[in-house]
């Protein structure tokens, strides 16, 4: 049996991680068949039903142009997960670069990067973003990237403990021993060996991109209308909370479960990949 | 500092060449004592060692733990750097090398470690591992080191069907034959082993010593063996070093130093082996205190704080390896005079 195989089987036996999972799959499937589940199309106004209670028409109501809410919500997914494994991907490779050099070759450059760090950790994430967005303007792409270079800090602290334990493993320093070059080492050494935490950090860090890209998009700069994003319907949603609970129940309970999904399945990898790991 | 500047010089005509000499190197390892005293307080792991080994021969090297003996393999394999002194391998300053020269060198030392968990890669195969070496150093094309790696895994006791498998679903005596077979795979010239049986079980600690010995015998290997098992090094070892708190305080042919033995540090040692003869109740000199801080030696002898012999002149001046018999040297005031 190998890693991978056994990785599996323990993965398949958590409860959470699969029900993460499943959440996250229904999701994935959501968003890829957008188009053949949704009843309506996203951005079709319909004046002569503004502001539709839940029917069998409408699941979800309609809002204040008569547009399908549970069609907007179905679209609304593949903005949620295109941001968030964009920026995650882009959060990641910063990370592991920054933190592979910073741990394999401690010194200066280990000094160096850990008070760039520590220096962009003093910003609140959220602020420097809105500042950022302010700067470039508001489209999905630039919410991807900026939301990808004010999250790597995190992941770089991690890949840099793992190098720093990891280097001292006796199979490490016998690959040295060997005169192996450190470009093998790090590589087919000691990353194969940190991925485990790499991938619980992606995976949860998924969720909270997920909702920064809400937050964006409700505060008007992210997504911008009429394309459908959780955020900014619920921005349309709390002007008519009063009359039309349904305008914000439903994108919100989508950013709930979603981001719940991730943090599932993220939490489950990580107590299935080494018990060790478990806190 | 010290006056270390005898080293030890062949007796038997057979070690003739000198394959390691280690001269007088020091090894301090920086401890953040707290945020505001950064690096004032230094381990003295190796403090001023000298000692060479021969092409062919087994040295041995004893002491308790944290006696800075690991230290001294890692110096060698140069997986540290001496704080000072110099270390030479087939003659070249190994402190000096770098990049090729320093690959070409590596290929002639080998290490094989104490703990077979975390001497192997876990994600990798035994195959991929075994065959390491030789993609490191480009040796063979594709069929040749697969030829290599069954020959290699035959050599140590593995089944060829083993070889796609995971460290992981070995168990520990079997993972010490991997990492024998990747520490051979390079034919080196020495193989630092560093406490290679402490881990395993006595049953399996035979077999793998007696593997050890036949592949040294077959390759003309040099070990230099580093363990605190004082019955396991009296088994492999030509030569035997004794080291207490970073210095080398005895060394000499095995023989003459179990039968002999003259430092009061390897007399207690020695006595402290437990014997497999229940009539035999050998005197045992038990001593007093616990090992001093390498990060304050005491003054003068080492060892003065805990000898039965002391005189006065111990707790004020070092004393230098001096050489009692032939190849026999000897650190202390008392007995080596």
């Amino acid at each position: 049996m190998t890693f991978k195989s056994e990785f599996v089987t323990r993965l398949s036996k958590n409860k959470m991680a699969m029900s993460g999972l499943f959440i996250v799959l229904i999701l994935f499937s959501t968003s890829l068949f957008a188009n053949h589940l949704a009843p309506y199309p996203p951005s079709e106004i319909d004046t002569t039903r503004i502001l539709a209670p839940p029917s069998l028409e409408h699941p979800m109501g309609t809002d204040i142009l008569g547009r399908d809410v549970l069609s907007r919500v179905i679209f609304g997914s593949g903005v949620s997960l295109s941001v968030g494994f964009v920026a995650v991907g882009i959060s990641t490779l910063i990370g592991v670069v920054l933190g592979a050099i910073s741990g394999y070759y401690s010194g200066l450059a280990d000094r160096i990067i850990m008070r760039f760090v520590d220096v962009m950790l003093c910003f609140p994430s959220f602020f420097l973003i809105l500042a950022v967005i302010a700067f470039v303007g508001p489209s999905i792409w630039n919410i991807m990237v900026v939301i990808g270079v004010t999250s790597w800090m995190g992941v770089t602290r991690l890949v840099r403990a793992e190098f720093l334990s990891i280097r001292e493993r006796d199979f490490v320093q016998a690959a040295i021993a060997q005169g192996a070059s450190d470009f093998r080492i790090i590589f087919l050494h000691i990353l194969p060996n940190a991925m485990a935490p790499i991938l619980v950090a992606a995976t949860l860090g998924v969720a909270s991109a997920v909702l920064v890209e809400s937050g964006l998009s409700f505060l008007g700069i992210g997504v911008q209308p009429p394309d459908p994003s959780w955020g900014n319907m619920l921005t349309e949603g709390k002007d008519n909370i009063e009359i039309a609970w349904w305008l914000s129940l439903f994108p919100g309970l989508a950013i709930l479960i979603t981001v719940m999904g991730y943090n599932m399945l993220g939490e489950g990898i990580r107590d299935s990949f080494d018990p060790r790991l478990r806190r | 500092m010290s006056s270390l500047s005898a080293s030890p010089k062949p007796v038997q005509a057979h070690w003739e060449k000198e394959l390691v000499k280690v001269e007088n190197v020091y090894k301090h390892f920086a401890v953040a004592k707290s945020f505001f005293q950064r690096g004032t307080l230094k381990v003295h792991a190796v403090d001023g060692v000298s000692l060479s080994i021969f092409n062919g021969e087994t040295l041995g090297l004893v002491g308790e733990s944290g006696c800075g003996k690991s230290t001294l393999g890692k110096l060698i394999l140069r997986l540290e750097k001496p704080t000072s002194g110099k270390i030479f391998f087939e003659d070249q300053d190994i402190d000096q090398l770098s990049g090729s020269e320093l690959k070409s060198i590596r290929r002639k030392m080998q290490v094989i470690f104490q703990d077979p968990y975390s001497s192997l890669n876990p994600r990798r195969t035994v195959k991929n591992i075994i065959m390491e070496p030789l993609i490191i150093h480009d040796i063979g094309n594709r069929a040749e080191r697969n030829r290599r790696v069954y020959e290699l895994m035959e050599e140590v006791g593995l089944r060829p069907d083993q070889a796609t498998r995971y460290p992981h679903e070995f168990s520990g005596g079997q993972r010490q034959r991997i990492g024998i077979a990747r520490a051979l795979a390079l034919n080196p010239k020495l193989i630092i082993a560093d406490e290679p049986v402490s881990a395993l079980d006595v049953s399996i600690r035979s077999q793998v010593l007696n593997l050890m010995k036949d592949l040294q015998e077959k390759y003309s290997l040099s070990y230099l063996f580093v363990s605190h098992d004082l019955s396991v090094v009296e088994y492999i070892s030509d030569r035997i070093a004794v080291m207490y708190l970073g210095k080398i305080v005895e060394i000499g042919p095995k023989t003459i130093v179990y039968n002999s033995p003259k430092h009061p540090y390897t007399e207690a040692l020695l006595s402290s082996a437990p014997v497999p003869d229940p009539a035999s109740r050998n005197r045992r000199i038990i001593l007093k205190g616990d090992v001093p801080s390498p990060m304050s030696p005491p003054k003068g002898c080492r060892f003065h704080t805990r000898c039965p012999i002391r005189i006065e002149i111990c707790s004020s001046e070092e004393p230098p390896l001096k050489e009692v018999d032939n190849g026999r040297f000897v650190a202390c005031h008392v007995r080596a005079t």
